[in-house]
């Protein structure tokens, strides 16, 4: 250890993986339903995707999580994006899509509408 | 990048309840649903609620669970870990809600009230993975220190602080480092103190096991201010798991030179070694701990000179405590402001007690200087079990005294705990109900001091050994109300005569018991009787005639047959034969056996 640069590039390395631990008090929560019906329907690389760019960007306000079945298992995987009172809640979702959520809807604020439940359900 | 965090606390409680297995187990499982790449499990230090252990800590959902059993393993990877759904049987009960989340830590009465500072990391970083201490901002204030402060800088950032020592005695830090800074020599040593000795204390030990990073990095602040460049931590062989973690942590703060020479490019070099104790008690006095060091005998010297001028090698030393040495880099990070506005005003911060006893919660809490007793135990703590009502807390050890009911709101700090007759100490904090003797407690301690005297000095050796067979006298019923005032008179004298704190503070037990519960000392030589029927020879077993079935169950059960009498018909022990095994009334369903 030469130098204060060094310290700081291995910290900002390790922290995204001991950030996970704090009690966060994370305003967005990202929530991907992995009940079994998630799962069969590909909800396991969704997760992972989300967990990938929200680390790979840095978004410190974001904690995604897991959740069970929520009971509309034919739109399966099912992601449900939690700010405050507000919920979104994306269907059918693969890694591509959540890329695009995280981009479009967790960075710049708008909603992707078309991947939503309500353009989904005619 | 890992989607969840699975913690798994790795301290010598959870250890001894199996955590190591259960380790072992999730990571079989993991890998059976094809979860490693998602999935982190990773062994911390201690989380301080002991009792509950093996503790189990799902990131990001923060589910707490506790008690956990190698078999619950696959239920928790199936249902938590691959399908989202936490399992709330297992969960630490308080924090349960409805909904499929779960409350706060925060919010549990354990942890509420808790501020955490010395323990920020335990159960929060792998000890074993200096990244993650420095994801913490580990060595960021070492870093500061060597590049941007003078080391008197630093140390009056000490002394600003109000900082005292953890260890018991209370001394101003940054006053023991500005006493070694001054004295000029070749050679310089700063040493830690991690021979904890006291019964039922291990604070420092949870600190060892869960952050070990933090005692490397604040020694190096401590060897800069001073202007030393060896370092010694003197921990006891009988902490396999924290010497193990203390070894690691060295060998890699050397791989990222952080300890070692030139560190940062200042120019600046500080090592440090381990030595291992052979469990004394009384080389946790500071002189002691030097000459064991030095490869000697382990036995105190006199003071002057002080360590600060000749300590190890004879060369100028400090000696800080585990606890004191986890609170430095948090000072140097945060400024002396923010330290001082923590606790009371003559001792800044946070104090870390070991909770032992007859006490719901037993674990380790962190509390502000200042926090009541009566908010340890009864809010915290969760209060004494079983019915019983809380009669007394012991602090401090063998070198403390007992707090009472009747001061229970006095406020924690150095200078009020002195002031009613007990002292910090180290921390260890065991918490007694209605069914403790006060004699006995006190001849326990006694018992502890005459095996630990070093035998350097006469009042210590010769003086605890007088004073435990007094008690020893008392406790069998042959005591008089003169061996009471002898026994207050010898602990005086050992007081005033000792050589080292040892000898000093070993009648502390005895003088703060007769402080508080005279009474109790009364009652076993006057009346011959122990009022919490603890003291054998004091205490008879006797059967209520009234309550008494005749079922025989007790006669059957008495090893000596001490009891005689007919079925249906109340029966009778004989007092003569009666060991007082208390066998009879432990099997009695009719609650007909009492003693008195």
């Amino acid at each position: 250890m030469k130098s204060l640069a060094e310290l700081q590039a291995i910290r900002d390395k390790a922290r995204a993986q001991v950030g996970l631990r704090a009690e966060s008090g994370a305003s967005v929560r990202v929530q991907v339903g992995m009940a079994t019906c998630g799962i069969a329907a590909g909800a396991r690389p969704v997760l992972n995707a989300f967990v990938e760019e929200v680390a790979k960007r840095g978004l410190q306000d974001i904690m995604v999580t897991q959740t069970g079945c929520i009971g509309i298992c034919q739109y399966e995987p099912v992601v449900e994006v939690i700010e405050g009172d507000k919920k979104t809640t994306y269907v059918k979702m693969t890694a591509e899509k959540a890329v695009r959520v995280v981009n479009d809807h967790l960075v710049n604020g708008s909603v992707v509408t078309e991947y939503t439940i309500g353009a989904n359900a005619q | 990048m890992y989607r969840s965090n699975v913690l798994v606390c790795g301290g010598t409680g959870c250890t001894s309840s199996n955590s190591e297995l259960i380790i072992q187990r999730l990571k079989e499982e993991i890998k059976a649903h094809g979860l490693e790449k998602e999935v982190n499990v990773i062994r911390t230090g201690c989380f301080g609620l002991c009792a509950l252990g093996p503790i189990m800590v799902v990131y990001p959902e923060g589910a707490f669970y506790s008690m956990v059993k190698p078999d619950d393993v696959p239920e928790i990877v199936e249902e938590h870990l691959l399908k989202g759904r936490i399992v709330k049987r297992l969960l630490y009960q308080e924090t349960v809600v409805d909904d499929n989340s779960v409350k706060s830590l925060n919010d549990t009465t354990f942890y509420g009230k808790q501020r955490r500072i010395a323990l920020r990391n335990c159960g929060v970083i792998n000890p074993e993975n200096i990244d993650e201490y420095i994801a913490v901002d580990g060595y960021q204030a070492l870093g500061k220190v060597l590049t941007e402060m003078t080391p008197q800088q630093v140390i009056d950032i000490m002394k600003a602080s109000g900082l005292r020592g953890r260890g018991g005695a209370g001394f101003p830090t940054g006053l023991k480092w500005s006493f070694a800074a001054a004295n000029q020599a070749d050679q310089k040593y700063v040493c830690c103190n991690a021979d904890e000795g006291d019964p039922g204390a291990f604070m420092d030990r949870s600190i060892l096991e869960g952050d070990p990073h933090v005692v490397l990095e604040s020694m190096a602040i401590a060897g800069y201010a001073i202007g030393a460049s060896q370092g010694y931590i003197y921990v006891r062989a009988e902490y396999p798991i924290a010497v193990k973690r203390l070894q690691i942590a060295i060998d890699q703060a050397h791989e990222y030179g952080l300890l070692g020479n030139d560190i940062f490019g200042t120019g600046f070099n500080f090592d440090i070694q381990l030595r291992l104790g052979a469990g004394a008690f009384v080389c946790g006095e500071e002189t002691a701990l030097m000459t064991s060091i030095e490869g000697k005998r382990g036995e105190p010297r006199p003071r002057p000179p002080f360590p600060a001028l000749k300590g190890l090698f004879q060369k100028p030393t400090i000696l800080n405590n585990v606890e004191t040495w986890a609170n430095v880099t948090q000072i140097i990070l945060n400024g002396p402001e923010w330290f001082k506005s923590i606790g009371t005003e003559r001792s800044a911060g946070t104090k870390v007690f070991a909770l032992g006893g007859k006490i719901k919660h037993t674990g380790l809490v962190e509390v502000p200087m200042g926090t009541t007793l009566r908010e340890i135990v009864e809010e915290i703590g969760g209060g004494v079990p079983n019915g019983h009502t809380f009669k007394a807390a012991q602090t401090g050890g063998p070198s403390g005294g007992c707090i009472p009911a009747s001061e229970m709101d006095v406020k924690i700090d150095y200078d009020n705990l002195l002031a009613i007759g007990a002292m910090m100490g180290s921390g260890g904090m065991i918490i007694m109900d209605d069914t403790t003797c006060m004699v006995d407690i006190a001849k326990f301690f006694l018992e502890f001091t005459v095996d630990e005297s070093c035998g350097k000095c006469t009042p210590c050796r010769v003086g605890t050994r007088r004073l435990l067979e007094i008690l020893n006298k008392i406790t069998s019923g042959n005591g008089t109300l003169e061996d009471i005032d002898r026994l207050e008179k010898l602990c005086y004298y050992l007081k005033e005569n000792s050589l080292c704190a040892l000898g000093q503070t070993a009648p502390n037990p005895v003088l703060s018991t007769l402080k508080y519960f005279r009474d109790e000392y009364i009652a076993h030589v006057t009346e011959k009787r122990c009022p919490a029927g603890v003291c054998k020879a004091l205490t008879n077993y006797y059967i209520d005639p009234a309550k008494c079935r005749g079922c025989t169950l007790c006669a059957r059960n008495c090893p000596v047959g001490a009891i005689t009498g007919s079925v249906k018909q109340p029966h009778v022990i004989d007092t003569q034969k009666c060991i007082k095994c208390g066998a009879c009334m432990e099997k009695c369903k009719f609650g007909a056996i009492d003693k008195r």
